[in-house]
């Protein structure tokens, strides 16, 4: 159920992913599909590849991957997993 | 990433001795050592000493912290000393891999990612070793035991490859429920099970190596404390009883009593002096730690529930001075509580002081403080340990014990008994409404000793050993003794006037019977010259009736007949001649 977006500012989102793991190729499509039908055309995603930028992984305390960053609006919200329960991302999102 | 020590040796060191030394040298260098224990055990202390003394050896670490804050961890370590936290990050490095609570879980993960990172981290810092602490705690989110598995052999692999020396620790009760956690323990080429159990109130840590792959090892149980320090194992130090054994004697602080040993406590040997609570074992202890002072060999005097001031106050009412060697710095007390710390923490305590002051003398009063308890406790042989190591060093240690008697079970128990070379018993004996302390030596080996019993007393003026009496099968003590050696000596100075008196009259006797023969002599002398005079006297008159006859001749004209004629016809002229003079 798409709703109204509330927040001026569009979501930033950025997903770190490890090359070509089975759960972060998972976790790339799960969130394409969710954020084709759930969020407003204004949200920008970001896709890192762990394996090729690990500092910048550092920096944002990545642990596992898949790990999902809704860095806008604060607070930071973080989901880890690929991402296959959609319902959890949506919560985790607020949506 | 090759490793440039690979080739010099199969362990690294851990920086724990004990445990270097039950596990033959430390941890299987480039591969996985498994860290099992409960909560309170040690596990992240243990992980993260071996992890510090690597980074000292130039094995730069990382610490994959999944269960604690690792500004925490460092924190904590602080007060262990090991200069944590002046270590830099190229030498030590911390990841942070903990989720916090707000993560929100949606679907399966992996640690490709993680793995990822770190070995980016490994590659700039160049590091040896890495402790991955708490990866249960992750790995519970994935709620999915095949998955757990999958990334367990991940981190195992990835270990393998970056040939690194890997330490994972892992909570026990997930072992004792049987939980799909063991496989850890076929997969890790060493594990080292860490133990807390709580028995009588008493805390006893303890280590044990359940498996190394490629080596040999002491699989035994060993005691372990978390000290000031970190981790601290006590092993058990060689099976085979090899010592240097000393000729010396030493002194015990007790004339007396050095003569009832032969010379004196033999130099390292293990004294054991049992009784009953106020037989005065403390005092022969003290009277041994003062001589060894003014010998100038530095003694170390371990007192439990027992204050050092009142027992250095206590001595010296019995004349042991043991403040001067206090100052001077020969002499270390050291008083603990019997209770606050398990026995095992103490021993190793008492290692550490010993191993810190080199003393040559130890007193540990009493030694049954900690044998009792160690008795209960799954590490019997602490004691005896300790005292093993004590030899080892050639260290002279007095310990006393609380026996009521010689065959009391404590002794046998705790074995003490056996390990001691001279055991010295003292004991109260009632009579005559007071008690008396007497001592005796049960044994002392490799020396004659007396088999006397001998009365102790004390007093301001000092120790000193009395010999008792036995009479009618009792032995005398205190005021019966006492009475003893006063009738004794009554009876003595009577004898001793008996025999003047008896001297003196011999002497008069003596003087009368000299007098005696004297007064003969003398009437001896008187009777000879009588005798001389009077023989003289009848002579002399003879001679002069001669003179006389021959004048009367004369005068009467009588024929001049020649002697012997006259003498022939003497009959008649004579009865002629006495005719005529009868007319």
């Amino acid at each position: 159920m798409p709703k109204k977006v509330l927040s001026s500012r569009p979501q930033k989102l950025r997903l770190y992913v490890a090359g070509h793991a089975p759960n972060s190729i998972l976790a790339i499509a799960n969130l394409k599909l969710i954020c084709e039908t759930h969020l407003p055309t204004d949200h920008e995603l970001e896709i890192v590849d762990l394996l090729e930028d690990p500092r910048r992984a550092l920096a944002d305390g990545i642990v596992v991957t898949p790990t999902l960053l809704r860095l806008h609006p604060l607070p930071v919200r973080k989901v880890i997993g690929n991402l296959s329960d959609a319902s959890q991302v949506l919560l985790a999102l607020g949506r | 990433m090759i490793r440039p020590q690979q080739s010099n040796g199969q362990k690294v060191s851990t920086g724990i001795l004990g445990f270097d030394e039950i596990a033959g040298g430390g941890l299987p260098r480039g591969r996985t050592t498994l860290l099992v224990g409960g909560a309170g055990c040690g596990k992240t202390v243990f992980a993260l000493q071996s992890l510090v003394a690597g980074s000292r050896e130039k094995e730069p670490g990382v610490f994959v912290a999944f269960e604690e804050d690792a500004a925490q961890i460092v924190a904590n370590a602080v007060s262990f000393g090991w200069g944590i936290e002046g270590m830099s990050k190229k030498k030590l490095f911390f990841f942070d891999a903990r989720l916090s609570p707000e993560v929100v879980k949606a679907g399966q993960f992996d640690l490709v990612g993680m793995l990822a990172l770190l070995k980016a981290k490994v590659e700039e810092i160049g590091a040896k070793r890495i402790v991955f602490d708490g990866i249960d705690v992750l790995l519970g989110l994935l709620d999915d035991p095949a998955a757990e598995r999958r990334e367990i052999y991940r981190i195992r692999d990835w270990l393998v490859a970056m040939r690194l020396t890997g330490i994972i620790t892992q909570k026990a009760h997930s072992v004792d429920a049987g939980h799909h956690y063991d496989f850890l323990q076929f997969m890790a080429d060493c594990v080292v099970t860490l133990r807390h159990q709580v028995i009588d109130g008493a805390s006893h840590r303890s280590l044990r190596v359940t498996k190394y792959r490629g080596s040999s090892f002491s699989a035994d149980e060993y005691p372990l404390a978390l000290s000031a320090r970190g981790v601290d194992v006590t092993p058990r130090g060689p099976s085979e009883l090899v010592y240097r054994v000393s000729e010396e004697r030493i002194s015990s602080g007790l004339e007396r009593l050095d003569g009832m040993l032969d010379g004196g406590y033999y130099r390292g040997s293990n004294v054991l002096i049992s009784g009953a609570p106020g037989t005065a074992k403390s005092t022969l202890g003290g009277l041994f730690a003062e001589s060894a002072c003014k010998r100038g060999e530095r003694t170390l005097y371990v007192s439990f529930d027992e204050g050092a001031a009142q027992i250095v106050r206590n001595l010296r009412s019995v004349g042991i001075r043991l403040a001067p060697h206090q100052k001077s710095g020969l002499l270390k007390m050291f008083s603990t509580r019997t209770r606050t710390t398990s026995v095992d923490e103490q021993f190793r305590q008492l290692h550490e002081i010993v191993n810190d002051f080199a003393p040559r003398c130890v007193v540990i009063d009493p030694f049954s403080a900690l044998s009792t308890k160690a008795f209960r406790s799954s590490s019997v042989d602490t004691g005896q340990r300790f005292l093993d190591f004590l030899r080892r060093q050639e260290i002279t240690v007095l310990n006393t014990s609380l026996l009521d008697g010689l065959g009391a079970d404590e002794a046998t128990a705790t074995a003490i008994s056996t390990v001691a070379d001279t055991w010295i018993h003292l004991s109260y004996v009632a009579q005559d409404g007071e008690r008396n302390r007497a001592l005796t030596i049960v044994k002392s080996r490799g020396m004659a000793h007396s088999n006397q019993v001998r009365e102790l007393t004390l007093s301001a003026k000092g120790v000193s050993m009395t010999d008792v009496f036995i009479a009618q099968g009792k032995v005398l003590m205190g005021v019966a003794r006492w009475e003893r050696e006063q009738s004794e000596a009554v009876a003595t100075i009577r004898a001793q006037i008996e025999n003047e008196n008896k001297r003196l009259q011999l002497e008069v006797a003596q003087a009368e019977a000299a007098a005696r023969m004297e007064v003969v002599k003398r009437e001896m002398e008187a009777r000879r010259v009588e005798l001389a005079n009077l023989s003289d006297v009848t002579g002399a008159s003879a001679s002069r009736l001669d003179a006389q006859r021959n004048t009367l001749k004369r005068l009467r004209r009588a024929d001049s007949e020649p002697l012997g004629a006259a003498r022939s016809s003497k009959k008649s002229p004579p009865r002629a001649a006495s005719k005529r003079g009868g007319r």
